[in-house]
């Protein structure tokens, strides 16, 4: 047996680690490679009983590897309507949004949460992986003479290591964090963000997640990020709280539908392809990608990104050709793996437009073999929805 | 922890000699690093399996990996119960979660014994 490649990491390159990352060796982790940090890939139980406590309870991520860059300024808000697609100026203060940073030709450079914290103050959420190209992507966009904009009055700034991100995720994530957070929680909204005191620290706690259930993102001091989690864990304990690793944050958002970016949005994929059509704004005024994705809107797209539902026993993963009833190779899985709560082995793909119709027959090839399959409505997953509150007007991410 | 009645590869396969049938899993360790199991594909009875070479799959949450077989041989029996209850692989490696039986025609690999298996995995840490 050979084991699961631990990933490519570079001689001499040395891995970042988050304020957490003492407590997760400590507590029996298993380390792994991710966008240049060493992080949890599961704990001792397993991802299986992970995931399970996030659909059923409550589980705790370590999300201090995900980028932070401030936006500020009297240029800000105008800065950012010319670079993203999606239209900043819906925001009120408080509120979140699923965006995207687009290419002049379409392609899609990352996928980000933009909050506004104030009128002019704006905290950007970008990958890992992504957040130093995203950076001195925004420094060359913000040095573009193109939108007019005096780049004296925006200033941008990568967050150091000063806060870190924890996320909060199941149905018991209301109940659990406002055992130790002073503000109360119940009202805030799908894709809002308010400040609280969590364990006696000033945080924001953030109404957004990666799992497919309620949950929670709170940026805190990193000094305070150990004391945080383990006040979770301990108000946690009666709701089955779990600490997660990758590993269930990747089954979780894969039922959930929701791409990672280097999978199903990359530099190739446009957004009308990844389904993601209801962000973008082409009448909002120019913005980077524009002219482009104004070509694709008009001419339709060529792929789409569709679910498949494999029909024979089988586990399909990234990067697996996709074929047409006839053996013809029509595309290529983004993601794959077992679906823990469908109990179902599932893959999004990047299909031609004309196969994206659920129902549509197609086949998945494992190691040589096609593997029937069938396109499926996405989310593969949508949590019950007798315990949500009222709903908002915010993207679905 | 492992065996002593068994043998190992490098790969962490285990064989066990049963007189004319040897019997083949996975160790303890493997299962370990893998994580949970949710697929095993393996050959069908009657096909023949070659020392050294892939005769399977194990799927995890997390990936595949291919399993190597010990020894030459000929399949006579293959583990039906992984096929509704994967998890035998984590849960009992040694046991229920065998994977094949073989006819063993030729040689085996480089096999060594659970002593020599313990000290091996003693050097991946």
């Amino acid at each position: 047996m050979n084991g699961p490649d631990a990933g490519g990491l570079a001689a001499g390159e040395t891995l970042r680690r988050t304020p957490l990352h003492g407590w997760h060796v400590a507590h029996g982790a298993r380390m792994v490679p991710f966008g240049g940090w060493d992080m949890p890939v599961q704990y001792a139980t397993g991802v299986l009983t992970e995931h399970h406590a996030v659909r059923a309870g409550v589980g705790l991520f370590d999300i201090g590897h995900m980028g932070q860059v401030d936006v500020a300024g009297p240029g800000a808000l105008a800065w950012l309507q010319w670079l993203v697609p999606t239209d900043v100026s819906r925001l009120e203060l408080g509120q979140a949004q699923y965006s995207l940073l687009c290419a002049p030709d379409g392609g899609t450079i990352d996928d980000i949460i933009i909050y506004r914290l104030g009128d002019d103050r704006f905290l950007l959420i970008v990958n890992a992986a992504n957040a130093d190209a995203d950076v001195a992507w925004m420094r060359a966009c913000l040095a573009n003479p193109d939108h007019g904009i005096d780049p004296a009055g925006i200033d941008l700034v990568s967050h150091g290591d000063a806060r870190t991100l924890v996320a909060v995720q199941g149905p018991r994530s209301l109940e659990v964090l406002q055992r130790i957070a002073d503000t109360d929680l119940t009202a805030l909204g799908y894709y809002r963000a308010l400040p609280a005191t969590i364990s006696g620290t000033p945080g924001l706690v953030a109404r957004t997640g990666y799992t497919g259930e309620r949950g929670y993102e709170v940026s805190v001091p990193s000094t305070a990020a150990v004391g945080i989690w383990e006040a979770l864990l301990e108000a946690g304990a009666s709701a089955g709280v779990m600490p997660c690793g990758l590993g269930a944050r990747d089954t979780l958002r894969l039922e959930a539908g929701m791409a990672l970016y280097g999978h199903e949005l990359t530099r190739d994929v446009n957004l009308f392809e990844a389904n993601l059509e209801r962000l973008v704004r082409l009448d909002k005024g120019t913005f980077v990608g524009r002219d482009a994705l104004a070509l694709v809107a008009a001419a339709g797209r060529a792929r789409a990104l569709v679910g498949l539902e494999l029909t024979v026993a089988g586990v399909p993963r990234a990067g697996y050709p996709v074929l047409d009833p006839t053996g013809a190779r029509v595309g290529e899985t983004t993601s794959g793996g077992p679906s823990p709560t469908l109990k179902k082995s599932i893959a999004m793909a990047l299909v031609p437009a004309a196969m994206a119709s659920p129902g549509t027959a197609l086949a998945i090839e494992i190691r040589g073999r096609a593997h029937a399959a069938v396109v499926v409505p996405l989310p593969f997953y949508k949590r019950p929805t007798t315990r949500r509150p009222a709903p908002t007007s915010s993207p679905d991410r | 922890m492992n065996p002593s009645d068994l043998q190992y590869t490098k790969e962490h396969e285990w064989l066990r000699d049963a007189g004319t049938v040897a019997v083949i899993g996975i160790t303890h360790h493997a299962q370990d690093a893998l994580g949970d199991v949710v697929f095993v594909e393996l050959p069908a009875i009657g096909s023949t399996i070659t020392a050294g070479r892939s005769f399977g799959v194990v799927e995890s949450v997390k990936a595949a990996s291919d399993l190597y077989a010990p020894c030459d041989g000929e399949v006579v029996a293959v583990n039906g119960l992984l096929a509704t209850t994967p998890d035998l692989v984590n849960t009992d490696p040694y046991g229920d979660g065998w994977m094949i039986k073989v006819r063993v025609t030729g040689s085996t690999g480089d096999l060594i014994d659970a002593g020599s298996y313990d000290a091996f995995l003693a050097t991946l840490h």
